[in-house]
């Protein structure tokens, strides 16, 4: 095994260049 | 900002603010853990007298991880956001949901409810058609160019007045092709009225159910009475179990309460579970703590094993085929809420809004009936903007406390229901809710690894 497994995940610092849309609903964590 | 810790055999790093995650062995966690605050001289003499059998070379190695890792802003990677925050006091937001309290009644008397027996500190009544119409126009009137809008159709309990609920349904269905909208609909109810009509309206209709209930017979009827203290459980579960089949399993939720009476509430989730149940849901009960049945200080390391107690148990219950969902453990990390979403928080007060039988506005459910939080009313709108900018501040950086948090974009900032009615404060912070939401998350991330450790899964 290596020693630093990376999951895959949304990267929230590169997605926050792209800014939000506004169209997600009222709810945070839990699409 | 990382945040080390370890569960249920596994050492996990969680990157705050890109929101990476890495599953480690023994040495990278204590390297990494180490990382930011000593020099590497140091750290190198650390890990060799912990672990004789490991290489300079090795620790190299993983040196030059971490710093592959930092470049690509998955370790250790700076808060770009809190510029973000600031922008959210000046926005326009439009209105995307409404809570039509179409029943302040109900036939329930649980003991613990926030609308008292379902009347919310008022008199009992039912929403006129009329009422409820006008709240239908005020949605779409303040909702600008936004598309999906949503109604949640709540109480005490709705089915109490079900002929309006119909009538509303068939108005917003009739205005979404007039004003190019679309209405996800969703009903929360005990159960008492369930029916062949009601069932198949609801599957019909609404994009979502909540199925109140609390677990174990003994559990749900403690507090879950009918008026004349029978218990409710024998009378709501075999409607309820229909009710899933009916929805083929999914689009809905089993939602309880834990009290000070169930601190093993994990039993409770297991409990429906059992019972065929797949979508499933418990929160704490938020109560002054003068009543007995209110969570106390000393239950906080009891409710924290049982979040992870419940996780494990459904590690184990998912690899034998027959595992259910948490509503709490279900984050997805590839395509959850983005990053305005997660900083600004529920909405509450400025994108959501809940509507009392005569039309009164509040900032949501649990505001209802309190009298410094009436925002307006649905005939003449929102009359009271100061209190509307006030919930504009209720994002993730209005709080100190969640400075340092590794939740933060995880939770929002928390409820602000809950801060004002344990703080006085809509921006106040509700401590054990803190605690116990920060111990779901964890759960929630362990779990997503145990995942991708059985599917190996893994980034390249």
């Amino acid at each position: 095994m290596k020693r630093i497994q990376t999951l895959e995940t949304r990267n929230l610092v590169e997605s926050a260049k792209k800014g939000g849309c506004g169209e997600c609903q009222t709810s945070v964590a839990n699409q | 900002m990382i945040h080390p810790f370890k569960l249920n055999g596994y050492n996990i790093i969680l990157d705050v603010n890109s929101g990476s995650i890495h599953n480690v062995d023994d040495v990278a966690y204590d390297v990494i853990s180490l990382y930011e605050n000593t020099s590497k001289e140091e750290i190198a003499a650390i890990i060799q007298k912990k672990y004789p059998d490991v290489s300079e070379e090795d620790i190299a190695d993983i040196f030059e991880d971490i710093e592959t890792l930092k470049k690509e802003n998955k370790l250790f990677s700076e808060d770009p956001f809190e510029n973000m925050a600031i922008d959210f006091k000046k926005r326009q937001s439009v209105v995307k949901a409404l809570c039509l309290h179409v029943a302040h009644d109900c036939n329930l008397r649980c003991a613990y409810c926030f609308a008292g027996e379902g009347e919310y500190k008022g008199e009992r009544s039912l929403m006129s058609f009329e009422v409820g119409k006008r709240a239908f126009d005020f949605l779409i009137e303040n909702s600008g160019t936004r598309k999906n809008l949503e109604v949640d159709f709540f109480g005490g309990e709705p089915l109490m007045n079900f002929q309006v609920v119909k009538q509303l349904v068939a108005y917003g269905r009739e205005q979404e092709k007039i004003h190019n909208k679309n209405f996800r609909f969703t009903i929360t109810t005990n159960g008492v009225l369930l029916n062949d009509e009601v069932m198949d309206f609801c599957n019909k209709e609404m994009s979502n159910v909540v199925l109140s209930m609390d677990g174990r017979p003994e559990v749900n009827d403690r507090l879950r009475k009918t008026r004349n203290g029978e218990g409710s459980y024998a009378v709501i579960v075999p409607r309820f179990l229909e009710m899933a089949r009916r929805r083929g399993q999914k689009d809905y939720y089993m939602r309880g309460t834990y009290t000070h009476y169930n601190t093993d509430f994990s039993n409770d989730i297991l409990h429906m579970a059992d019972l065929g149940f797949k979508e499933l849901s418990m929160e704490p009960v938020v109560a002054s703590p003068s009543d007995p049945y209110a969570l106390r200080e000393e239950d906080l390391p009891t409710l924290l094993k049982e979040y992870e107690k419940l996780a494990v148990e459904m590690i184990r219950r998912r690899r034998n085929g027959n595992g259910f969902n948490f509503y709490h453990y279900s984050i997805d990390l590839m395509g959850g809420p983005c990053i305005v979403k997660r900083i600004s928080g529920c909405g509450v007060g400025t994108e959501y809004m809940a509507v009392t039988p005569c039309g009164d506005l509040y900032p949501c459910h649990q505001f209802v009936g309190e009298p410094e939080f009436l925002l307006g009313n649905v005939f003449t709108g929102v009359t009271n903007q100061k209190v509307c900018d006030e919930f504009k501040l209720c994002n993730v950086y209005a709080h100190k406390e969640c400075k340092d948090c590794f939740a933060r974009l995880y939770c929002s900032g928390g409820c602000a229901a809950n801060a004002y009615h344990t703080t006085g404060s809509v921006t106040g912070v509700y401590e054990m809710g803190c605690e116990l939401h920060k111990k779901r998350i964890e759960c929630a991330i362990m779990m997503k690894v145990a995942e991708a450790c059985d599917a190996n899964t893994f980034a390249e």
